[in-house]
């Protein structure tokens, strides 16, 4: 098992450095050289001194590979840069908005575990019965509307029926004021979390119907286990490992999705920051934000990694022997 | 041997007919095309951009079907439009993805060794990304609009089909009648087109199916946030932006992109999972 963990967190350092050369490239792909990539239009203002003193500070006149290698030393010391919008540091700027996004994520999986699991499991273990019809429908729904669908909607039947703007009035945070940041909060974590329960559904009604036609199924019923431990103790176990993998790989679309559902919301947080460097054109924070999220992303997937090791002992068994 | 061919294709669609979620995801998105093309060809019941000045915000009416927008303009003439746009962007970013996807995937399989190695490990980076972050930075890069749209699509699209594509070339090149093949003295060119890339096919449509559900996806939320197609020009993720904050007054301007993003998405996504069903073998009868 620890074999497994160690070669698991092994694969995590190339993955990782692969995603910091793609984003560092990308970004130098820059049209125009990296002095415009850095200040916007501003560059347009420059005098030649001033924007060779500038390359020289920047270290630009160095070759690309040891450019590269300046960058991700800074990286591997907390120094994302130099927002040119926000004028700090783009690691400040990105922490100052990070817990919106998070508790925003953390909501919306919540929800979508909450809303996801039981349904799944009650439409498998219901097949064909109106809840299953039911599950399937929402799944479909699931399908088809996107974030920013389901946000606008969310705020029309909000503003229409209920006469509330969920996005007026500044955010606090939770400390500040829990009741209010809450009900800032939920209408965009059932946005973000809305196509991602459908998902989690789909799956877990799936995982459910596949691991109930198993022989240890048959096993467990005729010995006489009632069905509730059945399906707790032996179904729904086993039935966990596809949904834990589409809970890992979900997140990554969730977290491209807080830029969408911060927009809409106007939320404070790295997706919004996000959208805003994009249109400033502040690609030292574009840089830094893209290479956080993926860091962000990668660690989630490895954390997935070791929940199925918790639940699924085969897997470090096979390692081992 | 045409005929044979010919009688595959009939019984492929026969049996797509037979199942329920590829029938109606058939049925969407051969509506959706049909819409799509008489949008791109121009026969739309009014102009797309033009201003009708008296008929501002006008509900759904015999005059104008799905109503008209803030300017006046017909929403019914514009979704159809933005309906051709949308499908544009999907079809040329998933032919370039799935054609450079093909292309790396059966040489990485076939030629294996070093080179397949390498280029897993970097297709694995690009999975390391979420999807829309991928797309988000690189039209931070080439900046808004529809070019940077299909180079976006493209580009995070174009590992996922050299991964389906890679795996069953794999397999296939390991069995008994390639390597006959080769002892006839057979060509690797001709190997490859003959004997192995038609053993991709099943998986690679079952992935075109899903990644046009997916880049329909990106446009609208790219267009959304104003990144994607720029207005004036019809899509129906800018519509469905611009309905926000007056559809309180005029609900039709929300109501009808929506439904229009829902059905188009659904309808390719239930194709894909159709084909999936019927094409690969081994997960036939497993779904309910």
């Amino acid at each position: 098992m620890i074999r497994y963990l160690t070669q698991r967190i092994v694969a995590f350092i190339p993955t990782l450095l692969g995603v910091s050369i793609l984003i560092f490239s990308t970004i130098r792909l820059v049209p125009g050289d990296a002095i415009v990539a850095m200040l916007g239009t501003e560059a347009g203002m420059l005098t030649d001194t001033q924007r060779q003193s500038l390359e020289v500070y920047f270290g630009l006149d160095k070759p690309p590979l040891e450019q590269y290698f300046i960058w991700l030393g800074g990286v591997l010391r907390g120094d994302l840069g130099l927002s040119v919008r926000h004028g700090q540091p783009v690691i400040d700027v990105i922490l100052a908005r990070f817990p919106v996004t998070l508790q925003l994520a953390i909501m919306a999986v919540s929800i979508a575990l909450m809303i996801g699991l039981p349904i799944g499991v009650l439409a498998a273990v219901k097949h064909n019965s109106m809840i299953d019809l039911f599950g399937r429908l929402f799944a479909l729904l699931g399908l088809g509307m996107p974030s920013f669908l389901v946000g606008t909607l969310i705020i029309y039947v909000l503003s229409v029926y209920f006469k509330i703007l969920p996005n007026s009035g500044d955010y606090v945070s939770l400390i500040e004021d829990p009741s209010r940041n809450i009900s800032q909060m939920i209408f965009p974590a059932i946005t973000l979390g809305f196509a991602f329960s459908a998902s989690v559904m789909r799956t877990t009604r799936s995982a459910v119907l596949e691991v109930l036609t198993q022989d240890y199924i048959r096993t467990a019923r005729s010995k006489g286990l009632s069905e509730a431990i059945v399906i707790q103790r032996h179904a729904l176990r086993n039935a966990l490992i596809p949904v834990v993998t589409i809970v890992g790989v979900e997140i990554g679309y969730l977290l491209g999705g807080t830029v969408i559902t911060e927009e809409i919301f106007a939320l404070p947080g790295v997706g919004r920051l996000l959208f805003n460097a994009i249109s400033q054109r502040d690609y030292a924070l574009v840089q830094g934000i893209a290479l956080f999220i993926a860091f962000n992303f990668v660690l989630i997937n490895l954390i997935a990694d070791f929940i199925y090791i918790a639940i699924d002992p085969r897997i470090s068994y096979a390692q081992e022997t | 041997m045409l005929k044979k061919h010919k009688s595959t294709e009939v019984s492929l669609i026969r049996r797509l007919l037979r199942n329920r979620s590829g029938t109606l995801g058939l049925l969407l998105v051969v509506a959706y095309a049909l819409i799509a093309f008489l949008g791109a060809v121009g026969v739309t019941p009014y102009p797309t951009l033009e201003q009708h000045v008296r008929d501002r915000l006008k509900p759904p009416s015999a005059q104008y079907t799905l109503g008209t927008d803030l300017f006046g303009r017909d929403i019914a003439s514009r979704l159809m439009e933005g309906a051709a746009n949308s499908l544009r962007v999907a079809l040329l970013s998933v032919t370039i993805s799935a054609a450079l996807g093909t292309l790396l995937g059966t040489f990485s399989g076939y030629i294996g060794g070093l080179f397949d190695t390498l280029l897993m490990r970097i297709m694995d980076v690009f999975f390391a990304l979420p999807a829309l972050l991928l797309a988000l930075v690189i039209v931070s890069v080439f900046g808004s609009g529809v070019t940077t749209t299909v180079i976006a699509i493209a580009t995070v699209y174009t590992p996922i089909f050299a991964r389906v594509v890679r795996g069953p070339v794999l397999s296939v090149k390991e069995l008994d009648f390639i390597t006959a093949a080769r002892c006839l003295g057979m060509s690797d060119a001709r190997i490859l087109f003959r004997h192995v890339l038609p053993n991709t096919l099943a998986p690679l449509i079952v992935q075109i199916s899903l990644a046009l559900s997916w880049s329909l996806l990106t446009e609208a939320g790219l267009s959304f946030l104003g990144l994607g197609t720029q207005p004036p020009n019809p899509s129906w993720g800018v519509m469905l932006s611009e309905s926000r904050g007056i559809a309180e007054m005029a609900p039709w301007l929300m109501i009808f992109p929506a439904l229009a993003i829902m059905f188009g998405v659904l309808g390719f996504n239930l194709l894909g999972d159709g084909l999936r069903d019927v094409l690969d073998p081994r997960l036939r009868g497993h779904k309910s």
